[in-house]
Protein backbone atom coordinates (compact mmCIF):
# COMPACT_ATOMS: atom_id res chain seq x y z
CA UNK A 1 0.00 0.00 0.00
CA UNK A 2 2.62 2.34 0.86
CA UNK A 3 4.92 2.30 -2.16
CA UNK A 4 5.37 5.79 -3.36
CA UNK A 5 5.15 6.25 -7.19
CA UNK A 6 7.78 8.52 -9.16
CA UNK A 7 4.91 10.83 -10.25
CA UNK A 8 4.07 10.85 -6.99
CA UNK A 9 7.21 11.99 -5.55
CA UNK A 10 7.68 14.01 -8.17
CA UNK A 11 4.51 16.17 -6.60
CA UNK A 12 5.73 15.76 -3.10
CA UNK A 13 9.24 17.39 -3.71
CA UNK A 14 7.17 20.09 -5.95
CA UNK A 15 5.43 21.04 -2.95
CA UNK A 16 8.33 21.54 -0.97
CA UNK A 17 10.17 24.11 -2.86
CA UNK A 18 7.32 25.74 -4.08
CA UNK A 19 6.70 26.24 -0.67
CA UNK A 20 10.23 26.50 0.57
CA UNK A 21 10.70 28.87 -1.89
CA UNK A 22 7.55 31.12 -1.70
CA UNK A 23 7.81 31.37 2.20
CA UNK A 24 11.81 32.61 2.24
CA UNK A 25 10.97 35.18 -0.60
CA UNK A 26 7.78 36.51 1.22
CA UNK A 27 9.40 37.01 4.59
CA UNK A 28 11.64 39.72 4.11
CA UNK A 29 8.39 41.37 2.50
CA UNK A 30 6.41 40.27 5.58
CA UNK A 31 8.57 41.84 7.68
CA UNK A 32 8.84 44.94 6.41
CA UNK A 33 5.10 45.01 6.05
CA UNK A 34 4.66 43.89 9.23
CA UNK A 35 6.74 46.82 10.94
CA UNK A 36 4.84 49.11 8.77
CA UNK A 37 1.53 48.47 10.16
CA UNK A 38 2.58 47.65 13.38
CA UNK A 39 5.16 51.38 14.07
CA UNK A 40 4.02 53.98 11.38
CA UNK A 41 1.32 55.91 10.69
CA UNK A 42 0.46 56.69 7.37
CA UNK A 43 -1.55 57.66 4.82
CA UNK A 44 -4.01 54.74 2.95
CA UNK A 45 -3.05 52.30 6.42
CA UNK A 46 -5.84 50.40 6.69
CA UNK A 47 -6.48 50.40 3.55
CA UNK A 48 -3.15 48.63 3.10
CA UNK A 49 -4.07 46.48 5.46
CA UNK A 50 -6.88 45.57 4.05
CA UNK A 51 -5.09 44.40 0.54
CA UNK A 52 -2.87 41.98 2.61
CA UNK A 53 -5.56 40.16 4.12
CA UNK A 54 -7.79 40.10 1.10
CA UNK A 55 -6.37 36.99 -0.55
CA UNK A 56 -7.60 35.88 2.76
CA UNK A 57 -11.01 36.57 1.98
CA UNK A 58 -11.46 36.46 -1.84
CA UNK A 59 -12.52 33.49 -3.48
CA UNK A 60 -9.01 31.63 -4.55
CA UNK A 61 -9.98 31.24 -8.00
CA UNK A 62 -10.51 35.22 -8.00
CA UNK A 63 -7.25 35.42 -7.17
CA UNK A 64 -5.33 33.63 -9.38
CA UNK A 65 -7.54 34.84 -12.26
CA UNK A 66 -6.25 38.11 -10.83
CA UNK A 67 -2.52 36.96 -11.20
CA UNK A 68 -3.12 34.97 -14.44
CA UNK A 69 -4.11 38.44 -15.87
CA UNK A 70 -1.23 40.14 -13.72
CA UNK A 71 1.72 38.17 -14.33
CA UNK A 72 0.84 35.98 -17.45
CA UNK A 73 2.51 36.63 -21.07
CA UNK A 74 0.47 39.28 -21.67
CA UNK A 75 0.00 41.02 -18.18
CA UNK A 76 0.88 43.88 -17.39
CA UNK A 77 3.69 43.34 -14.85
CA UNK A 78 4.43 39.28 -16.57
CA UNK A 79 4.86 40.76 -20.13
CA UNK A 80 7.33 43.48 -18.93
CA UNK A 81 9.28 40.89 -16.73
CA UNK A 82 9.18 38.41 -19.61
CA UNK A 83 10.74 41.42 -21.76
CA UNK A 84 12.91 42.87 -19.38
CA UNK A 85 14.18 40.24 -17.05
CA UNK A 86 13.34 36.52 -18.69
CA UNK A 87 11.50 35.70 -15.34
CA UNK A 88 8.29 33.73 -16.82
CA UNK A 89 5.43 32.89 -14.09
CA UNK A 90 2.82 31.28 -16.39
CA UNK A 91 2.79 27.70 -16.41
CA UNK A 92 5.77 27.43 -14.50
CA UNK A 93 6.68 26.32 -10.86
CA UNK A 94 7.63 29.87 -10.28
CA UNK A 95 4.13 31.25 -10.86
CA UNK A 96 2.95 28.57 -7.95
CA UNK A 97 5.39 29.98 -5.73
CA UNK A 98 4.33 33.11 -6.43
CA UNK A 99 0.30 31.98 -6.13
CA UNK A 100 1.28 30.00 -2.79
CA UNK A 101 3.29 33.21 -1.48
CA UNK A 102 0.49 35.17 -1.93
CA UNK A 103 -2.03 33.17 -0.74
CA UNK A 104 0.23 32.72 2.54
CA UNK A 105 1.18 36.27 2.96
CA UNK A 106 -1.87 37.37 4.98
CA UNK A 107 -0.72 34.15 7.74
CA UNK A 108 2.48 35.02 7.36
CA UNK A 109 2.42 38.87 8.24
CA UNK A 110 -0.13 38.59 11.24
CA UNK A 111 2.15 37.22 13.64
CA UNK A 112 5.17 39.24 13.00
CA UNK A 113 3.32 42.34 13.29
CA UNK A 114 1.76 41.35 16.74
CA UNK A 115 5.15 40.11 17.31
CA UNK A 116 6.42 43.68 16.97
CA UNK A 117 3.91 45.64 18.17
CA UNK A 118 4.44 43.23 21.71
CA UNK A 119 8.20 44.49 21.14
CA UNK A 120 8.75 46.92 24.16
CA UNK A 121 9.11 50.81 22.93
CA UNK A 122 10.95 51.58 25.91
CA UNK A 123 13.81 49.47 25.01
CA UNK A 124 13.92 50.10 21.50
CA UNK A 125 14.41 54.10 23.24
CA UNK A 126 17.09 53.43 25.46
CA UNK A 127 19.06 51.51 22.50
CA UNK A 128 18.60 55.06 20.35
CA UNK A 129 19.91 56.89 23.83
CA UNK A 130 22.69 54.11 23.27
CA UNK A 131 23.82 55.90 19.49
CA UNK A 132 21.60 53.07 17.56
CA UNK A 133 20.20 54.17 14.57
CA UNK A 134 16.44 54.01 13.35
CA UNK A 135 17.86 50.82 11.13
CA UNK A 136 20.20 49.61 13.74
CA UNK A 137 17.64 49.50 16.26
CA UNK A 138 15.25 47.65 14.13
CA UNK A 139 18.03 44.69 13.58
CA UNK A 140 19.68 44.71 17.08
CA UNK A 141 16.31 44.99 19.30
CA UNK A 142 12.96 44.75 17.64
CA UNK A 143 13.56 41.84 15.00
CA UNK A 144 15.59 39.58 17.69
CA UNK A 145 12.62 40.25 20.30
CA UNK A 146 10.21 39.59 17.82
CA UNK A 147 12.00 36.35 16.50
CA UNK A 148 9.49 34.14 17.65
CA UNK A 149 6.31 35.93 15.56
CA UNK A 150 8.76 35.78 12.61
CA UNK A 151 9.41 32.39 12.97
CA UNK A 152 5.66 31.05 13.90
CA UNK A 153 4.47 33.56 10.69
CA UNK A 154 6.68 31.65 8.63
CA UNK A 155 5.65 28.27 9.79
CA UNK A 156 2.19 28.85 9.13
CA UNK A 157 2.75 30.60 5.55
CA UNK A 158 5.06 27.54 4.69
CA UNK A 159 1.76 25.42 5.75
CA UNK A 160 -0.54 26.89 3.89
CA UNK A 161 1.54 27.34 0.98
CA UNK A 162 2.11 23.61 0.44
CA UNK A 163 -1.67 23.22 1.06
CA UNK A 164 -2.59 25.54 -1.58
CA UNK A 165 -4.47 24.59 -4.65
CA UNK A 166 -7.36 27.12 -6.23
CA UNK A 167 -5.28 29.80 -6.96
CA UNK A 168 -2.29 27.83 -8.18
CA UNK A 169 -4.09 25.09 -10.28
CA UNK A 170 -6.05 28.64 -11.95
CA UNK A 171 -2.95 30.45 -12.44
CA UNK A 172 -0.33 27.91 -13.32
CA UNK A 173 -2.79 24.76 -14.92
CA UNK A 174 -2.08 21.09 -13.02
CA UNK A 175 1.02 20.37 -15.59
CA UNK A 176 2.99 17.14 -13.89
CA UNK A 177 6.46 17.65 -12.94
CA UNK A 178 6.14 21.68 -13.51
CA UNK A 179 2.84 22.61 -11.23
CA UNK A 180 1.46 19.89 -9.88
CA UNK A 181 1.78 20.07 -6.38
CA UNK A 182 0.09 17.81 -3.84
CA UNK A 183 -3.06 19.28 -3.54
CA UNK A 184 -3.55 19.09 -7.80
CA UNK A 185 -2.50 15.56 -7.88
CA UNK A 186 -4.95 14.46 -5.22
CA UNK A 187 -7.29 16.26 -7.29
CA UNK A 188 -6.19 14.61 -10.52
CA UNK A 189 -6.28 10.98 -8.40
CA UNK A 190 -9.34 11.51 -7.33
CA UNK A 191 -10.72 12.39 -10.96
CA UNK A 192 -8.93 8.99 -12.35
CA UNK A 193 -10.31 5.73 -11.48
CA UNK A 194 -8.37 3.21 -9.63
CA UNK A 195 -6.19 6.51 -8.23
CA UNK A 196 -7.84 5.97 -4.58
CA UNK A 197 -4.59 4.51 -3.44
CA UNK A 198 -2.38 6.97 -4.53
CA UNK A 199 -4.72 9.74 -3.58
CA UNK A 200 -5.25 8.49 -0.01
CA UNK A 201 -0.62 8.51 -0.02
CA UNK A 202 -0.61 11.83 -0.93
CA UNK A 203 -3.11 13.07 1.55
CA UNK A 204 -1.19 10.96 4.46
CA UNK A 205 1.94 12.80 3.13
CA UNK A 206 -0.10 16.46 3.50
CA UNK A 207 -1.62 15.43 6.77
CA UNK A 208 2.19 14.63 8.15
CA UNK A 209 3.90 17.63 6.91
CA UNK A 210 1.20 19.66 8.39
CA UNK A 211 1.62 18.42 11.61
CA UNK A 212 5.05 18.77 11.47
CA UNK A 213 5.19 22.36 10.51
CA UNK A 214 3.01 22.26 13.58
CA UNK A 215 5.35 20.68 15.93
CA UNK A 216 7.92 22.72 14.18
CA UNK A 217 6.29 25.84 14.70
CA UNK A 218 5.28 24.79 18.36
CA UNK A 219 8.93 24.30 19.37
CA UNK A 220 10.96 27.10 17.48
CA UNK A 221 8.57 29.48 19.58
CA UNK A 222 9.34 27.59 22.76
CA UNK A 223 12.44 27.95 22.04
CA UNK A 224 13.43 31.70 21.10
CA UNK A 225 10.45 32.65 23.82
CA UNK A 226 13.07 30.63 26.18
CA UNK A 227 16.20 32.35 24.84
CA UNK A 228 14.34 36.14 25.29
CA UNK A 229 13.40 35.75 28.59
CA UNK A 230 16.53 35.30 29.75
CA UNK A 231 16.91 31.28 29.25
CA UNK B 1 28.50 72.58 29.90
CA UNK B 2 24.59 71.92 29.35
CA UNK B 3 22.55 75.33 28.35
CA UNK B 4 18.61 74.57 28.32
CA UNK B 5 16.26 77.72 27.26
CA UNK B 6 12.73 75.59 26.47
CA UNK B 7 9.18 75.65 26.15
CA UNK B 8 6.80 72.15 25.83
CA UNK B 9 3.42 71.86 25.60
CA UNK B 10 2.40 68.68 26.43
CA UNK B 11 -1.85 68.50 26.65
CA UNK B 12 -2.52 70.87 29.55
CA UNK B 13 0.38 70.62 31.08
CA UNK B 14 3.26 73.22 29.96
CA UNK B 15 6.81 72.99 30.26
CA UNK B 16 8.91 75.61 30.90
CA UNK B 17 12.59 75.62 31.23
CA UNK B 18 15.80 78.03 31.28
CA UNK B 19 19.19 77.72 32.59
CA UNK B 20 22.82 77.13 32.50
CA UNK B 21 24.80 74.24 34.79
CA UNK B 22 28.31 74.27 34.50
CA UNK B 23 28.51 71.50 37.07
CA UNK B 24 29.60 68.30 37.38
CA UNK B 25 25.82 66.61 38.63
CA UNK B 26 22.97 69.16 37.99
CA UNK B 27 20.17 68.11 39.83
CA UNK B 28 16.22 68.44 38.91
CA UNK B 29 14.31 68.39 41.81
CA UNK B 30 10.35 68.26 42.35
CA UNK B 31 7.17 66.66 43.26
CA UNK B 32 6.58 63.85 40.68
CA UNK B 33 3.99 65.95 37.47
CA UNK B 34 6.74 68.92 38.27
CA UNK B 35 7.96 68.16 34.70
CA UNK B 36 11.29 66.57 35.32
CA UNK B 37 11.38 63.48 32.84
CA UNK B 38 9.46 65.73 30.26
CA UNK B 39 12.87 67.65 30.63
CA UNK B 40 15.30 65.34 30.84
CA UNK B 41 13.88 63.48 28.14
CA UNK B 42 13.29 66.91 25.90
CA UNK B 43 17.73 67.05 26.85
CA UNK B 44 17.64 63.52 25.69
CA UNK B 45 16.09 64.35 22.40
CA UNK B 46 12.95 62.23 22.71
CA UNK B 47 11.16 64.96 23.19
CA UNK B 48 11.07 67.92 20.92
CA UNK B 49 11.07 71.29 22.26
CA UNK B 50 8.11 73.95 20.79
CA UNK B 51 10.55 76.53 21.49
CA UNK B 52 13.75 77.80 22.37
CA UNK B 53 17.58 75.67 22.42
CA UNK B 54 19.30 72.97 24.15
CA UNK B 55 23.34 73.20 24.24
CA UNK B 56 25.48 70.26 25.41
CA UNK B 57 29.28 70.79 25.60
CA UNK B 58 29.62 73.19 23.26
CA UNK B 59 27.13 71.51 20.42
CA UNK B 60 23.74 73.20 19.70
CA UNK B 61 21.40 70.06 19.70
CA UNK B 62 17.83 71.84 19.54
CA UNK B 63 17.16 75.65 18.44
CA UNK B 64 13.50 75.98 16.81
CA UNK B 65 14.39 78.92 15.62
CA UNK B 66 17.19 77.65 12.91
CA UNK B 67 15.12 73.94 12.64
CA UNK B 68 17.80 72.17 14.62
CA UNK B 69 16.85 68.76 16.22
CA UNK B 70 19.53 66.58 16.35
CA UNK B 71 18.18 63.27 16.92
CA UNK B 72 18.94 61.37 20.25
CA UNK B 73 21.20 58.51 18.80
CA UNK B 74 23.28 60.98 17.59
CA UNK B 75 23.84 63.20 20.17
CA UNK B 76 26.22 61.01 22.63
CA UNK B 77 24.31 61.38 25.33
CA UNK B 78 24.16 58.29 27.90
CA UNK B 79 20.35 57.90 29.60
CA UNK B 80 19.81 55.51 32.70
CA UNK B 81 16.26 54.90 33.03
CA UNK B 82 14.25 54.25 36.52
CA UNK B 83 13.70 50.59 34.74
CA UNK B 84 17.22 49.84 33.48
CA UNK B 85 15.78 48.56 30.64
CA UNK B 86 18.49 46.18 29.80
CA UNK B 87 17.78 44.49 26.32
CA UNK B 88 16.75 40.64 27.59
CA UNK B 89 17.87 38.66 24.84
CA UNK B 90 21.55 39.88 25.13
CA UNK B 91 23.54 38.92 28.03
CA UNK B 92 25.58 41.46 30.14
CA UNK B 93 28.07 41.54 28.64
CA UNK B 94 26.75 42.41 25.45
CA UNK B 95 24.19 44.52 26.82
CA UNK B 96 27.67 46.39 28.41
CA UNK B 97 28.93 46.75 24.70
CA UNK B 98 26.04 47.89 22.92
CA UNK B 99 27.07 51.50 22.91
CA UNK B 100 30.48 51.09 21.91
CA UNK B 101 29.06 48.71 18.80
CA UNK B 102 26.69 51.70 18.04
CA UNK B 103 28.65 54.37 18.18
CA UNK B 104 31.42 52.30 15.87
CA UNK B 105 33.83 53.15 18.91
CA UNK B 106 37.17 50.80 19.04
CA UNK B 107 37.20 48.14 21.82
CA UNK B 108 38.83 50.09 24.83
CA UNK B 109 39.55 46.89 27.36
CA UNK B 110 40.94 49.36 29.91
CA UNK B 111 37.71 51.74 30.18
CA UNK B 112 35.73 48.51 30.02
CA UNK B 113 37.40 46.88 33.04
CA UNK B 114 37.49 50.52 35.16
CA UNK B 115 33.58 50.58 34.44
CA UNK B 116 33.21 47.24 35.90
CA UNK B 117 35.57 47.53 38.80
CA UNK B 118 33.69 50.67 39.66
CA UNK B 119 30.64 49.35 39.69
CA UNK B 120 31.29 45.98 40.92
CA UNK B 121 29.93 43.80 37.85
CA UNK B 122 32.43 41.44 37.25
CA UNK B 123 30.73 38.49 38.10
CA UNK B 124 27.41 39.31 36.26
CA UNK B 125 29.10 39.32 32.79
CA UNK B 126 27.63 36.03 31.71
CA UNK B 127 24.07 36.28 32.83
CA UNK B 128 21.30 37.53 31.32
CA UNK B 129 19.32 40.61 32.88
CA UNK B 130 16.41 38.54 33.51
CA UNK B 131 18.69 36.72 35.99
CA UNK B 132 19.56 39.82 38.34
CA UNK B 133 18.12 41.59 41.11
CA UNK B 134 16.97 45.57 40.43
CA UNK B 135 20.10 46.67 42.29
CA UNK B 136 22.36 44.35 39.92
CA UNK B 137 20.35 45.81 37.13
CA UNK B 138 20.68 49.14 37.75
CA UNK B 139 24.37 49.16 38.14
CA UNK B 140 24.60 46.87 34.76
CA UNK B 141 22.30 50.09 33.04
CA UNK B 142 25.37 52.78 34.53
CA UNK B 143 28.10 50.67 32.90
CA UNK B 144 26.38 50.36 30.05
CA UNK B 145 25.68 53.70 29.68
CA UNK B 146 29.18 54.93 30.63
CA UNK B 147 30.78 52.33 27.93
CA UNK B 148 29.16 54.24 25.07
CA UNK B 149 31.22 56.77 25.92
CA UNK B 150 28.54 59.62 26.08
CA UNK B 151 29.63 63.79 26.98
CA UNK B 152 26.41 64.06 28.82
CA UNK B 153 24.91 61.05 31.58
CA UNK B 154 20.96 61.43 32.20
CA UNK B 155 19.45 59.82 34.98
CA UNK B 156 15.93 59.75 35.89
CA UNK B 157 15.14 58.45 39.18
CA UNK B 158 17.60 55.67 38.53
CA UNK B 159 17.02 54.30 42.36
CA UNK B 160 13.57 55.33 42.47
CA UNK B 161 12.19 51.53 41.79
CA UNK B 162 14.49 50.60 44.37
CA UNK B 163 13.33 49.95 48.13
CA UNK B 164 15.96 51.78 50.84
CA UNK B 165 18.17 49.32 51.00
CA UNK B 166 18.93 48.99 47.84
CA UNK B 167 19.22 52.50 47.52
CA UNK B 168 21.79 52.93 49.71
CA UNK B 169 23.44 49.57 48.37
CA UNK B 170 23.89 51.49 45.07
CA UNK B 171 24.31 55.51 46.01
CA UNK B 172 28.20 54.73 46.91
CA UNK B 173 28.53 53.62 43.12
CA UNK B 174 26.72 56.43 42.91
CA UNK B 175 28.92 58.78 44.34
CA UNK B 176 32.43 57.17 42.86
CA UNK B 177 30.48 57.65 39.20
CA UNK B 178 30.63 61.29 39.88
CA UNK B 179 33.91 61.71 41.73
CA UNK B 180 36.26 59.20 39.46
CA UNK B 181 33.98 59.00 35.53
CA UNK B 182 34.33 62.50 34.64
CA UNK B 183 30.84 62.93 32.88
CA UNK B 184 28.76 65.48 33.82
CA UNK B 185 25.37 64.20 34.47
CA UNK B 186 22.15 65.56 34.84
CA UNK B 187 20.15 63.64 38.06
CA UNK B 188 16.68 63.75 37.99
CA UNK B 189 15.18 63.22 41.77
CA UNK B 190 12.06 63.84 43.84
CA UNK B 191 14.65 63.20 46.95
CA UNK B 192 16.31 65.46 48.74
CA UNK B 193 18.78 63.71 50.37
CA UNK B 194 19.77 61.98 47.76
CA UNK B 195 20.72 64.93 45.62
CA UNK B 196 22.00 66.55 48.58
CA UNK B 197 24.77 63.39 48.40
CA UNK B 198 24.96 63.78 44.72
CA UNK B 199 24.61 67.16 43.25
CA UNK B 200 26.71 70.11 42.75
CA UNK B 201 24.02 72.05 41.54
CA UNK B 202 20.10 72.07 41.82
CA UNK B 203 17.49 73.00 38.93
CA UNK B 204 13.80 72.93 41.19
CA UNK B 205 10.79 72.44 39.44
CA UNK B 206 7.26 73.27 40.13
CA UNK B 207 4.98 72.55 37.56
CA UNK B 208 6.55 72.87 34.72
CA UNK B 209 8.09 75.85 36.05
CA UNK B 210 11.90 76.73 37.19
CA UNK B 211 11.29 78.14 40.82
CA UNK B 212 14.93 77.90 42.00
CA UNK B 213 18.66 77.38 40.76
CA UNK B 214 21.83 77.17 42.61
CA UNK B 215 23.99 75.35 44.93
CA UNK B 216 22.50 72.44 46.79
CA UNK B 217 21.41 74.88 49.25
CA UNK B 218 18.67 75.88 47.61
CA UNK B 219 17.32 72.33 48.51
CA UNK B 220 16.57 73.35 52.08
CA UNK B 221 15.00 76.90 51.42
CA UNK B 222 12.47 75.75 49.12
CA UNK B 223 11.83 72.25 50.95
Amino acid sequence: MFEISPTEWTAILLSLRVAVVATLVATPFGIALAWLLARRDFWGKSLLDAAVHLPLVLPPVVTGYLLLLTFGKRGLVGGWLADHLGIVFAFRWTGAALACGVMSFPLLVRPIRLSIEAVDRRLEQAAETLGAAPWRVFATVTLPLALPGVLAGMVLGFAKAIGEFGATITFVSNIPGETQTISSAIYSLIQTPDGDAAAVRLVIISVVLAVGALVAAEVFARRATARLHGQ
Amino acid sequence: MLRVDITKQLGDFSLTASFTSEGRVTGLFGASGSGKTSLINTIAGLLRPDRGSIVIDGETVDDTAAGIHVPTWRRRIGYVFQDARLFPHLDIRQNLDYGRRMNGLTEDPAQHKRVVDLLDIGALLDRRPGKLSGGERQRVALGRALLSKPRLLLLDEPLGALDESRKLEILPYLVRLRDEAGVPMVYVSHDAAELRQLATQIVMLRRGQVTAFGGVKVLTAGG
